[in-house]
């Protein structure tokens, strides 16, 4: 056990650190800093195109599909590197980090060389379609529909129905969609995986505006949306094998991405509490302390997660990481609000940073909800992790 | 990097786990914390004459494996699961390390081969009677009289003392010229004019003394090192012991865990076993929650302590020791409320650990003062606006 680096992993950071300075500070100086996921959509399509052709878009992939197999420390230093530089939010996060190892590992070859060249040159943006407006905590409760149908353009899905908090559907190429495909079907059986083009006449794309008075949010209607029979993850009827496996990439690095977030929203924070004199009081002082545990924690959870997860077991740490962070990031809103003080109740807070610090308290209440609330986790981890009795269901 | 253990590490973690568990049952923990010195000697032979514990840090050079903060972290640990009483934490996680930092080339190799074999008992002598945590406000003075040195004051909560052969007493000097610095003092226990009066302690598991100074005459031979200010390496000693503390929480915590949740498996009311309604299940995830911070913590704290240079490593020891202490008060206090009136009784272990829980949270520096100490290292100024009433 060692939580150091060494020599030639030093040296990919240097590598990593020098290339994203460059770029940032000249052609893409103009992203430089820019959180929002929502924003200038098309300079950051060039921007994922401009990692892709540095293989930085994806390090930890094989070499074959454009990744450069990096190990576990090195994509570490690269989420912090990243960071550390404040280069741009990744529009293609879904396709990167989700879809994409999902293809690896159930896709087909065909669907390899299909698919993920262009989520690596940043030509196809991905979205999910998992949740539904009665499939929320309940995810397999699914109602959206798929049938075989032969046509002028051979054998095709045809699906009908809707999907809800699909974030990044207003710009997104294509979604990954969990259909019903067995008539019939109930729960988790009959699930099958799809990849469906969102520039059809069937997909329709309508924001919702959150508390926060934005919207990173859509609804996605399927009113007879079309897609190539062989856009199917798995066999029909095993999406929910595959769905999972999904979900289970959200543990993956990504989360090392998601920290670094987490970091730059605490140190805006002690800059904010600095400036006003609030990092002065004992109190908030005790709980930045707090915060900034927390994000040790995250750290060293997340690596013991990383580094477990290569022998394929599920252990205790990954159970508990969601938990911990949502809770985490909430506190750290709340604590946001209490060093910007009253100021923190203007509509658009009176700086650009009191107004980040603003939407993070207002967005965190989303992050004991989103990818499955703290009440399913607890049963989660209860039931699974230590083994207490299931929770009777409903009919 | 890799964080994860080594198969080495792996192997001393589960052949501690198996000998504590045949030697050092819960009814065996009670019985030595009722015996002399409130230890059993025999077990305590074993674990260092016979399994070389006390040496699993210490340098090949004087005696020892030669091993890290990791591994010595995993012996802690594993103690930490049965709140075994012994001196292993004040000779071999707090003492060793003192000596390591500070002694003279002729006090390691007088002292550590002795303590690898189980020969020799350490103790440190730091807190003053408040408790602080702070170095600069120790009850020691140690004075020159002319060519002589005296030591003079108290010191109390020193983990180990009843036991100890050896003394190491932290004192604030003042020689001849009236410059201050601060020391540690090597003092034999036996020695005249040093009184060592055990305390009765809540946690019953890890016996505590004062010790009262009156006039003893050391020598300048005495003091750890030759000449120097003690603060730097004597702060790095008690953050490398901070760390072990907090692998030792997380061991109490996690047996915690663990023995609540088999009782709840088990515990049937109202014609269901109480883990099966949520109320249970659900404070009980939280506390895993916990557990599991707390681990990621301890062994990122265990690795600061071998890798870290100070600064950082007070930091890291800082968040591991409040993370952890919180994690097992909450996860002990948990666990006698989950057992029900069972748990309230003084038969049953859990107030045990929620005692040793509580202890360790207060030594070598509280969650509070050691989240203060992290503002600061995050370069928070000091000074506080009181409100006017």
């Amino acid at each position: 056990m060692k939580i150091g680096f060494s020599a030639a992993q030093e040296q990919f950071r240097n590598e990593v650190a020098t290339w994203l300075a460059e770029q940032l500070s000249g052609p893409y100086a103009d992203l430089r800093g820019v959180s929002s996921h929502t924003a200038m959509v098309e300079r950051r399509r060039v921007w994922e195109a401009e990692l892709g052709r540095a293989r930085l878009s994806s390090v930890g992939w094989p070499v074959e599909w454009g990744g450069r197999g990096a190990s576990l420390a090195e994509q570490v230093i690269f989420a912090e590197e990243y960071a550390r530089a404040k280069a741009p939010s990744r529009l293609n996060h879904l396709g990167v980090e989700l879809l994409a190892p999902t293809l690896l590992s159930y896709g087909t070859e065909a669907q390899k060389t299909r698919f993920l060249e262009p989520i690596v040159m940043g030509k196809e943006i991905w979205c999910q379609g998992y949740s539904e407006p009665n499939a929320g905590s309940d995810l397999a409760n699914v109602a959206t529909r798929a049938r075989l149908e032969s046509g002028p353009n051979g054998d095709e899905w045809v699906i009908d129905g809707q999907k809800i908090w699909t974030s990044l559907a207003a710009f997104a190429d294509w979604i990954f969609v969990l259909c019903r495909t067995e008539e019939g079907s109930r729960g988790n059986r009959g699930l099958s995986y799809l990849l469906v083009p969102m520039h059809q006449a069937g997909v329709t794309v309508r924001p919702i505006r959150e508390m926060t008075g934005h919207a990173e949010f859509n609804e996605t209607f399927f009113t007879g949306a079309r897609t190539a029979a062989a856009n199917i993850v798995g066999a029909p009827g095993e999406g929910w094998k595959v769905a999972m496996a999904t979900l289970a990439f959200e543990r993956g690095v990504s989360t090392l991405a998601q920290q670094m977030d987490f970091t730059n929203e605490f140190e805006a924070l002690v800059k904010a509490a600095q400036a006003n004199g609030q990092a002065t009081d004992p109190l908030i002082r005790q709980r930045i302390a707090e915060a900034s545990i927390g994000l040790s924690v995250m750290r060293y959870s997340a690596l013991r997660m990383l580094t477990n997860a290569e022998s394929g077991a599920l252990s205790h740490e990954a159970f508990t990481y969601r938990l911990y962070w949502g809770v985490w990031r909430k506190k750290l809103g709340e604590l946001a609000m209490d060093v910007l003080g009253p100021s923190g109740e203007y509509a658009h807070g009176d700086s650009p940073l009191a107004h980040d610090l603003q939407h993070m308290f207002l967005f965190s209440r989303s992050d004991t909800i989103y990818g499955g609330t703290s009440q399913i986790q607890r049963n989660q981890i209860a039931e699974r992790a230590l083994g207490l009795p299931k929770e009777p269901r409903g009919n | 990097m890799q964080f994860a253990f080594t198969d080495e590490q792996q192997m001393i973690r589960e052949s501690a786990r198996a000998f504590l568990e045949a030697e050092a049952s819960l009814p065996a923990v009670r019985l030595a914390s009722g015996a002399v010195n409130g230890y059993d000697e025999g077990l305590w032979q074993q674990m260092t004459a016979e399994l070389g514990w006390s040496g699993i840090a210490i340098p090949e050079a004087y005696g020892g494996a030669g091993l890290g903060f990791v591994e010595l972290g995993i012996l802690a640990h594993e103690q930490g699961r049965r709140l075994v009483p012994s001196p292993f934490f004040s000779t071999v996680c707090l003492a060793t390390p003192v000596i390591l930092e500070l002694a003279r080339e002729e006090q390691k190799r007088q002292w550590l081969p002795a303590i690898a074999a189980g020969q020799l008992k350490a103790a440190v002598a730091v807190t003053d009677r408040v408790g602080h945590a702070d170095i600069r406000k120790v009850g020691v003075k140690l004075a020159q009289v002319g060519s002589a040195w005296v030591l003079s004051g108290e010191a109390h909560f020193v983990v180990g003392a009843q036991s100890a052969d050896l003394l190491l007493v932290v004192a604030s000097a003042k020689d001849a010229n009236a410059s201050q610095s601060l020391r540690v003092v090597a003092v034999a226990s036996g020695t005249a004019g040093v009184r060592i009066e055990a305390t009765e302690m809540l946690d019953v598991t890890r016996p505590m003394a004062s010790i009262y100074f009156e006039q003893v005459s050391v020598s300048a031979e005495d003091c750890l090192g030759v000449d120097i200010d003690a603060s730097s390496g004597l702060q790095r000693a008690l953050d490398q012991a901070r760390t072990m503390l907090a692998a030792e929480a997380v061991g109490g915590a996690e047996y915690s865990l663990e023995a609540v949740t088999a009782y709840v498996k088990e515990r049937v009311q109202f014609g269901r076993a109480i883990g099966s309604f949520q109320a249970i299940k659900h404070r009980l995830a939280d506390t895993m929650v916990l557990v599991e911070a707390a681990k990621s913590m301890a062994w990122y704290a265990a690795c600061a302590a071998d890798e870290y240079a100070n600064e950082a490593l007070a930091v890291a020891a800082s968040s591991a020791k409040s993370c952890c202490a919180d994690a097992f008060n909450a996860v002990a206090s948990n666990a006698i409320q989950l057992h029900g009136g069972i748990g309230f009784t003084w038969d049953h272990h859990a107030h045990l650990y929620f005692k040793r829980a509580r202890a360790s949270s207060m030594l070598l520096g509280s969650p509070a003062w050691h989240r203060e100490r992290i503002a600061l290292g995050l370069g928070l100024s000091q000074i506080a606006s009181v409100p006017q009433f």
